[in-house]
């Protein structure tokens, strides 16, 4: 029996791009949720601390003894790796978004892989995808070589939105960085305002992730993980 | 020549380009004060980045300011860990019998008075402070400009870096000097239009407010000038670098 052919099916620097990006989110998601156990309270607005009605509170035990929670005993407190390694990795995910959005821009890859057509976006095709996401895994095949629109959308959201926006909030928590630019907090409605929201758009893409992973293991995860990192697919019969 | 080793051969030559620069750049740092004294280690290279560019960007950048109405009715005073016997001696005196010890590298070392600090140059601003936890309260501080009490002290052209002791046991901080000369940074003795009370650091903060809280270290008692944080403790410029929190808390 022959091999079965392959073809190129993901870009280098979007396959190394990928890579990177995954490791920095996993940093970011463990040392986000660490650093969430120090207060797990949110508020609107520009101040908030356990003096102020919160707006509202994640019901888990604290690291720190001077929160209410509700629970009688605290955590350890892992704070001061996680900080390191979030920033850390926010570097390394914000570097590696520019560069992903230089060669993507230049190389057509949004215009030729992501940006629905005009076509995909009327009711019925939208419908029709939906239907055949639900009538699995004929679908996923003839994905292997195409997005579809719902993907299309996803990622471009992911891409364009989520993570722009949690890079955002992220840093108009910083009051360094609100030095420099001011704006990037108030237009949020204030310092807690941002981390609330950050934490919003943080838990929307840990859903993303997890969507994007059940749909791997649907349409088959070692093809698209082959893919992802070799950068060739089989070719449909 | 296949493509294959001409990709090695490419990758190779960025590889050695890429590592030549990242040299150059990290000496070239560390002349222009880009380089955190808790550069070490694998967060470095993120502390680096951050610090470096806060400071080309922003080195004289200046705190939000708030309007009086958003001072917070209830600020939180946070627990502190066990002052020291001479700082229940003092507090018993009234802080009558406290001073501020300055030192280092400058002309003129003192034993600066609640007085005396009042008398050098007073100014007001009303900020925010942000716990590294998460949470934050906004609040007029008035004190000290440390640019003043540096100023009467004359700085040696070699310092770098300001170091702050505190009556709060094993706290100590430090910034460097763009932070230390900032009109912002103060040795804050009032709060909210009275003296500042002990659970808010009273009789004397330092206030830094384009950092976090915890660079706003309470009960302070001693300041040191300094061209090197190698004599302080490990040489990571802070009682939190030592216990693992970032010095430069910016972010």
């Amino acid at each position: 029996m022959s091999a079965p052919a392959v073809a190129r099916r993901h870009a280098g620097f979007v396959r190394v791009t990928h890579w990177l990006t995954t490791l920095a989110f996993l940093a970011l998601l463990v040392s986000g949720g660490e650093v969430l156990l120090s207060h797990p309270r949110f508020y609107w607005g520009e101040t908030g601390n356990v003096e102020e009605t919160p707006l509202f509170v994640i019901p888990v035990p604290s690291s720190r003894s001077t929160v209410p929670t509700g629970y009688d005993y605290v955590l350890p407190d892992q704070n001061g790796w996680s900080r390191y390694l979030h920033f850390q990795s926010a570097w390394l995910l914000a570097l590696t978004g520019l560069a992903y959005l230089g060669a993507g821009l230049g190389s057509g890859h949004f215009r030729a892989n992501l940006v629905p057509s005009s076509a995909d976006l009327r009711w019925p095709a939208v419908r029709r995808a939906i239907a055949e996401h639900v009538r699995f895994p004929s679908a996923a095949v003839a994905d292997a070589w195409s997005y579809n629109p719902l993907q299309r959308i996803a990622y471009l959201l992911v891409i364009f939105v989520l993570v722009p926006v949690v890079i955002w909030t992220g840093l108009a928590m910083s009051p360094g960085f609100t030095a420099i630019w001011p704006s990037t907090v108030t237009l949020l409605g204030g310092k807690q305002s941002a981390r609330t929201l950050h934490f919003v758009v943080s838990v929307a893409l840990t859903i993303f992730l997890l969507v994007h992973l059940a749909m791997l293991l649907l349409a088959g995860f070692m093809s698209r993980l082959r893919a992802m990192i070799t950068g060739e697919a089989e070719v449909r019969p | 020549m296949t493509p294959l080793s001409r990709r090695a051969l490419l990758t190779a030559g960025v590889v050695a380009a890429g590592t030549s620069v990242v040299a150059s750049a990290a000496a070239l740092g560390r002349r222009l004060g880009l380089v955190p004294p808790d550069a070490a280690g694998i967060y470095g290279p993120g502390e680096t980045l951050t610090y470096a560019t806060h400071r080309l960007f922003g080195r004289h950048a200046m705190a939000r300011e708030f309007p009086r109405g958003m001072i917070s009715a209830r600020p939180f005073a946070n627990s502190v860990k066990d002052r020291d016997e001479a700082f229940l001696a003092h507090q018993a005196a009234g802080f009558t019998t406290w001073r501020l010890a300055v030192d280092g590298l400058i002309a003129r070392p003192a034993a600066l008075t609640l007085a005396d600090l009042r008398a050098m140059a007073v100014s007001r601003q009303i900020t925010e402070i942000s716990c590294e936890e998460g949470w934050s309260y906004i609040a007029e501080w008035i004190g000290t400009p440390l640019s003043a009490v540096l100023e009467k002290a004359g700085v040696a052209p070699k310092a770098r870096y300001v170091v702050y002791q505190s009556h709060d046991t094993g706290f100590w901080d430090s910034v460097d000097l763009d932070e230390a000369r900032h009109p912002q940074t103060l040795l804050a003795w009032g709060m909210n239009g009275g003296e500042l009370p002990v659970p808010f650091g009273g009789p004397l903060r330092m206030r830094v407010p384009r950092q976090l809280g915890y660079k706003s270290t309470k009960f302070v008692n001693r300041i040191v000038v300094t061209d090197s944080l190698a004599a302080f403790g490990t040489g990571k410029g802070s009682a939190d670098a030592e216990a693992g929190y970032q010095w430069y808390a910016g972010i």
